[in-house]
């Protein structure tokens, strides 16, 4: 079974795991909050926040990567300063997760925002009368009935994590063992002469590990309603 | 004592009221769109009205002019909502304490106290979205008792339930008026509710209050008894039930003398309070004779104040006032007038066992 994959193949799909898991662990609680404010408080720069949140949905990955280059890039503008205390993005596999999580981003922010709608207020002021403070509020009721949505946008933003691509090739390249995520690698493998079979088998794991995504989305998000909705 | 004063302008519709409640219950009366709602969402601190001074006693809750606005979950009020509001992903255990969870205050004994006044004992492991409605309107008082609020608001509690199921709550907040002593501020628009557990009526009419003070005073009141409603024009008195008759009648004692009713199902000795309807009082101004009427009662014709095309007289009787309503012909041809001594002839079933609440006794 381990020799079905190149090791190569192996290395793709294990770095793909990695950034996508800790692409989506990341950027969850700053997603939830975003989607909180966006759903909840009304401020100055709502709309903008709205559109920076979206942009990289509509904006081409090639150019969302090449912005991360720009900013993220060793010699830019915060790349210079995080190169200060020794961390560096560009070219690595954190690199790929930083571009993984802003193209997923939206994806999850939506998610998280509509089950942030669906969560009556009058629930949040009930709890105020009976003395929970905001935070509390937020952490006892809140978060307990938008977990449902929280779960689907983990993984919606997961899945959108191991399938990108243009970013990712644009701000870290595809550098085998550090950068080549599984699409790097189904690309790289089809450039090369007689890479197809290669290439199919990576394929064939990368639909795997999607259908693996989504059973696990639903068994949880039923799970979960059960536990809020259920007798 | 709770005392509020407070103005709030909406599109097409501004608040503007003064009021005080008391000790005991205070019901916030009027028609739907009269802003009671949104006074009792500004006491609970959930609305910041335009200006504002609302004091508990020592404690101030809002006071616009001093730039104080205490958060809900500091003002230690009791929130029982219209629609119960349960929290859908906690157990009714759970949702009960809620509250004691974040003040700290009380015993956790407490809670098999409020269960077993509530009855819901059975119901604490499910979860709300296995409730009925008078279930769930059960738990969400619970819940509000037990988070020890230093008094509680109720928002048409019972306006969404059927009968069956007002006359299943009906009972747990007259103990809980009774014998919790806890205050409440209780929003309704239902005259029988006002008639049944208030000490204090607050007279709500599109923003303003038309008329405040003590229940049986405001609803003996001609000038602002119609505002309940005509049909539901009347008095209330109290009483204290004497003796059981053989007959199926029970004897009370009122400080208008006795009163004759249909079995009353209480002990020897219970106070009583009677809602006694205008349209069940006839005025007599001589002792009527061969009467199928068991309850007359002398009295003295204290004002008459036309409404309506009829008349509605206040009589006085043995210092309380009853309300009686009659045509102005009648009322001319009896002649009567203020300082008359009269007799009121009330029909021994005009006092419906549905009007009759227990009060402290």
């Amino acid at each position: 079974m381990a020799d079905w994959l190149t090791p190569e193949a192996w290395q793709a799909v294990r770095l793909s795991l990695k950034v996508s898991l800790w692409a989506t662990l990341a950027s969850l609680p700053l997603g939830i909050l975003a989607a909180y404010a966006l759903a909840r408080w009304r401020f100055p720069g709502h709309g903008l926040l709205n559109g920076l949140v979206h942009l990289p949905l509509v904006l081409p990955p090639v150019v969302t990567g090449y912005l991360l280059l720009l900013t993220f890039g060793r010699r830019g503008w915060i790349g210079q300063w995080l190169d200060q205390i020794g961390i560096v993005l560009a070219f690595r596999w954190t690199g790929a997760a930083l571009a993984a999580a802003i193209m997923a981003f939206p994806l999850m922010v939506r998610a998280i925002r509509l089950s942030v709608e669906a969560v009556d207020p009058r629930l949040e002021q009930a709890a105020s009368t009976l003395g929970a403070s905001r935070p509390w509020v937020f952490l006892t009721v809140t978060l307990p009935l938008i977990l449902p949505g929280i779960l689907a946008g983990a993984i919606l933003a997961f899945a959108k994590a191991m399938g990108e691509f243009g970013a990712t090739i644009t701000f870290v390249s595809n550098i085998p063992g550090q950068t080549q995520t599984v699409p790097s690698a189904i690309y790289a493998f089809l450039q090369a002469p007689g890479g197809e079979t290669a290439a199919a088998r990576l394929v064939l794991a990368a639909i795997a590990v999607a259908l693996g995504a989504l059973f696990l989305s639903e068994w949880l998000s039923r799970l979960v309603a059960r536990r809020i909705g259920g007798a | 004592m709770l005392s509020v004063t407070l103005r709030h302008r909406f599109a097409g519709f501004t608040l503007d009221v003064g009021f005080d409640a008391p000790e005991g219950l205070t019901a916030l009366f009027g028609h739907s769109g009269s802003g009671k709602t949104t006074v009792v969402n500004a006491v609970a601190g959930l609305l910041r009205p335009d200006f504002a001074c609302i004091t508990d006693g020592d404690t101030v809750l809002t006071d616009s002019r001093r730039g104080i606005f205490l958060p809900p979950h500091r003002r230690g009020i009791g929130y029982v909502f219209q629609d119960a509001r349960l929290f859908p992903h906690l157990t009714v255990r759970q949702n009960l304490l809620f509250g004691h969870w974040f003040t700290g205050r009380g015993q956790k004994a407490q809670l098999s106290r409020v269960v077993d006044m509530l009855g819901i004992g059975a119901l604490l492991p499910r979860r709300p979205a296995a409730l009925s409605g008078g279930e769930r309107q059960r738990v969400a008082l619970g819940r509000a008792i037990l988070s020890h609020p230093r008094m509680l608001l109720m928002d048409e509690p019972l306006a969404s339930l059927d009968q069956p199921r007002k006359d299943e709550i009906l009972p747990y907040l007259e103990r809980l008026r009774d014998e919790v002593g806890l205050p409440i501020l209780y929003v309704t628009h239902s005259p029988a509710e006002v008639a049944r557990l208030a000490t204090t009526i607050v007279l709500m009419d599109r923003g303003r209050v038309l008329a405040s003070g003590p229940a049986a005073q405001v609803m003996s009141d001609p000038a602002t008894a119609p505002r309940l409603g005509l049909a539901d024009t009347g008095a209330i008195l109290t009483a204290q039930i004497k003796g059981q008759d053989a007959d199926g009648l029970t004897w009370l004692s009122t400080p208008a003398g006795p009163l004759f009713l249909p079995q009353v199902a209480a002990p020897i000795g219970r106070s009583l309070r009677l809602r006694i309807l205008a349209q069940d009082v006839m005025i007599a101004t001589v002792p009527p004779q061969g009467i199928s009427a068991l309850n007359i009662i002398p009295a003295t014709v204290r004002d008459l104040t036309h409404a309506d095309g009829g008349v509605l007289v206040r009589l006085d009787v043995g210092g309380q006032a009853i309300l009686s309503r009659i045509t102005a012909r009648s009322a001319r041809v009896l002649d009567l007038q203020p300082g008359k001594p009269v007799h009121a002839v009330l029909k021994a079933v005009s006092v419906a066992p549905g009007t009759i609440g227990l009060s402290a006794g």
